[in-house]
């Protein structure tokens, strides 16, 4: 299928050209770990409260490394001038958002994988036995960001003074997914009975499918001249 | 490039606006290329080149009016857009290509897109045409502004277009650059390519033209269809 | 010319009458008294703030379809009286707040959404800012007015759900309206939403207006 395809070849370019910079995923990383420790410097970090505080903690992190992250994600295709490439290459334009969108789920993902367990580590956190599930509630956390984000990127993009608009335009917007995120991650931190909190997923699912579907009803309005 | 470009394809702008910043590029313009033409179009910076063959590559959306394409196997009013979509070749300013791919890499990587076919061989084959073989395997990012234009050209041929769009193509290029771009597109309109570029004054690639339309204040100010002179067309736009 | 005056004649007249009502008609309630009055004031702008936000989308959605200016018009037209009815919401919440409670701000469900609407839709207003060519604003701003729209009833969701996993005393309550009160409340919604439209139609003509003015500075600068 046309969609599938080229959508698998953009993402493919998108991975390749990421990992041979790897600029965006260290500093990324990086980011997130010193947003992290500084956040212990707030409040006092015994395990009591470092449960309370800590999904929520843990999930700002994301977003604002989120909305960092996701500044070069259409200023990229403005250096040469690539997306007019791109829009001539295609005759739907939809697998550009949807190749970004994965390429930036997975990207945060994999920071968020691999500083789970340095949090886990510094807030006394028990994950080994939820991780599995903590892996699912990021995964859709992440992908709510990756559409979310690589809309409003595109919008901030064309804007003066992007690299504040984007925060701005992003960060209200997720308040939905914050609080889901919020709740599923603590859920999963209890100590005494950790559970997968189902209506919250169903919830983030909801999340990622209404703004799915509204990209690809006008997104390629967001890439005319 | 041996074989005649099927189907060959005309352009008819159809009373085009195009507002940029509030402000009018191109107003009421009505222009028609036939099938096969190679047009220079001559006009002072801001008289509304770029916007019109960007129009014309379907990149940019006229505010009012219509581009069609038209040609022997597709009615303008029946032609599906998408096919003739497929079949434009667009080179700018800007390398069109990513930086941290190589010339190879990104050949392939439209060539894929665009779903040409035996793509290794026909990426093959331009890389050879355009001087580019010895450094397929190089980062664009490392290429100079001449090396960068042979593959936004070679990029631009990938799909074998029947129209062929260039936004001052010359620029940059040291003369033996323009020579074999002015090479090229003679070996393009002679199989039957309509081309439309815009131009600086006389060159060997704009005396490849057989007609010639110059721009003011985004309206067709000359057309040598009109009885005009291509090289007055082409003297007068660089005053 | 006269049809508008009546119009504008009949709004305020309809809000003199519920302001009134709100003040001298309703009873008085018995745990709050005169403080609980607010919420003929409170309540129905949060609903007006709500049907301006959705005349705003139908608009964004408009121009993404069709690119006529009147739409985005429109739209910046609903989403300026949205936000100012929002904003009505979020200076009487802490008044009634306070003397009923202690408190100057109740994170409570119906509060909080609203809050989080507000940056929404000032977000909205500050891109438009941000972007100089007309058509371009017209068009990035539809397309973030439809996001904003449909996170909404996400974000009414989300926090009402999450409240009652952590329930917190209901500041704001409207529950238990007797028929008189009902009516004064209604009498308000009505002349609210009146209001609404008035001033969102003034709105419109002035971008109307802004717009048509600006193109012909336009074309006398490039004269």
């Amino acid at each position: 299928m046309g969609l599938v395809s080229d959508t698998s070849i953009l993402l493919g370019k998108e991975l390749r050209t990421e990992f041979r910079s790897r600029e965006l995923l260290t500093t990324t990383i990086v980011f997130i770990l010193v947003v992290v420790v500084l956040f212990s410097f707030t409040f006092d970090p015994t395990t009591t409260e470092s449960r309370r505080f800590g999904p929520g903690l843990l999930w700002l992190a994301f977003l604002f490394a989120a909305s960092l992250m996701l500044q070069p994600c259409f200023l990229r295709e403005q250096v040469n001038d690539t997306l007019s490439a791109l829009r001539l290459a295609l005759e739907d334009p939809f697998p550009v958002f949807l190749a970004k969108l994965a390429a930036n789920t997975i990207f945060l993902l994999l920071t968020e994988i691999l500083l789970l367990p340095v949090f886990a580590i510094l807030y006394n956190v028990p994950i080994l036995r939820v991780f599995p599930q903590l892996v699912l509630v990021l995964f859709l956390g992440s992908l709510g960001l990756g559409v979310t984000g690589t809309a409003l990127s595109a919008i901030s993009s064309q804007a003066r003074m992007r690299e504040l608009m984007l925060p701005l335009l992003l960060l209200p917007l997720l308040t939905p997914l914050l609080i889901a995120s919020t709740e599923a991650t603590a859920a999963l931190f209890d100590a005494a009975n950790p559970v997968l909190r189902w209506d919250w997923l169903a919830f983030l699912i909801a999340f990622d499918v209404v703004f799915l579907t509204a990209l690809w009803l006008f997104g390629e309005y967001l890439l005319e001249e | 490039m041996a074989q005649p470009i099927a189907p060959s394809i005309g352009l008819r702008f159809e009373n085009i606006d195009k507002r940029y910043g509030g402000l009018y590029a191109l107003r009421r313009l009505n222009l028609e290329v036939a099938a096969g033409e190679c047009v220079a179009l001559a006009g002072r910076n801001g008289s509304g080149k770029t916007t019109l063959l960007r129009i014309a590559a379907r990149l940019a959306r006229p505010t009012h009016g219509r581009i069609s394409y038209t040609g022997s196997s597709m009615d303008s009013e029946t032609g599906q857009p998408d096919a003739a979509h497929a079949k434009i070749g667009f080179v700018a300013h800007a390398t069109m290509a990513y930086d941290e791919l190589t010339a190879e890499e990104n050949l392939k990587l439209f060539a894929g897109l665009q779903r040409v076919e035996n793509a290794a061989q026909r990426v093959a084959q331009l890389l050879e045409q355009v001087g580019l073989r010895e450094r397929k395997d190089s980062q664009v990012r490392t290429f100079s502004r001449g090396m960068r234009q042979r593959v936004a050209i070679a990029r631009a041929l990938l799909h074998e277009p029947s129209v062929l769009l260039f936004d001052e193509p010359s620029t940059g290029l040291d003369p033996e650059g323009v020579s074999w771009l002015a090479q090229t597109l003679r070996r393009m309109r002679d199989a039957g390519c309509t081309i439309l570029m815009s131009v600086h004054g006389e060159s060997e690639v704009a005396a490849l033209a057989t007609r010639a339309v110059r721009l003011e204040a985004g309206k067709i100010a000359a057309d040598t269809r009109a009885g005009a002179k291509v090289s007055a067309i082409l003297r007068f736009a660089d005053a | 010319m006269k049809k508008d005056a009546m119009f504008g004649f009949i709004v305020v007249a309809l809000i003199g009458v519920s302001a009134y009502a709100s003040f001298f008609v309703a009873p008085d309630e018995k745990t709050m008294h005169a403080v609980q009055r607010i919420f003929y004031l409170h309540a129905p702008c949060g609903m007006t703030a709500l049907v301006a936000f959705l005349i705003a989308f139908v608009g964004n959605v408009a121009y993404l379809v069709k690119r006529e200016s009147k739409w985005d018009w429109l739209g910046i037209a609903s989403v300026e009286v949205g936000l100012a009815f929002c904003t009505v919401v979020l200076l009487t919440g802490p008044i009634w707040a306070h003397p009923a409670w202690g408190v100057w701000w109740a994170w409570d469900a119906r509060l909080t959404s609203t809050l989080v609407l507000w940056l929404l839709y000032v977000v909205y207003l500050l891109l438009r800012t941000m972007i100089e060519d007309p058509d371009r604003r017209a068009l990035v701003s539809a397309f973030y007015g439809v996001f904003s729209f449909l996170d909404v009833p996400l974000v009414y969701g989300s926090i009402w759900w999450w409240r009652t996993q952590h329930p917190q005393p209901v500041v704001f309550t409207s529950g238990g309206l007797n028929p008189v009160m009902r009516k004064v409340f209604y009498l308000s919604w009505a002349s609210l939403t009146l209001l609404m439209a008035l001033l969102i139609r003034k709105r419109y003509e002035l971008e109307a207006l802004r717009s048509e003015v600006r193109g012909l500075e336009r074309e006398a600068e490039a004269q």
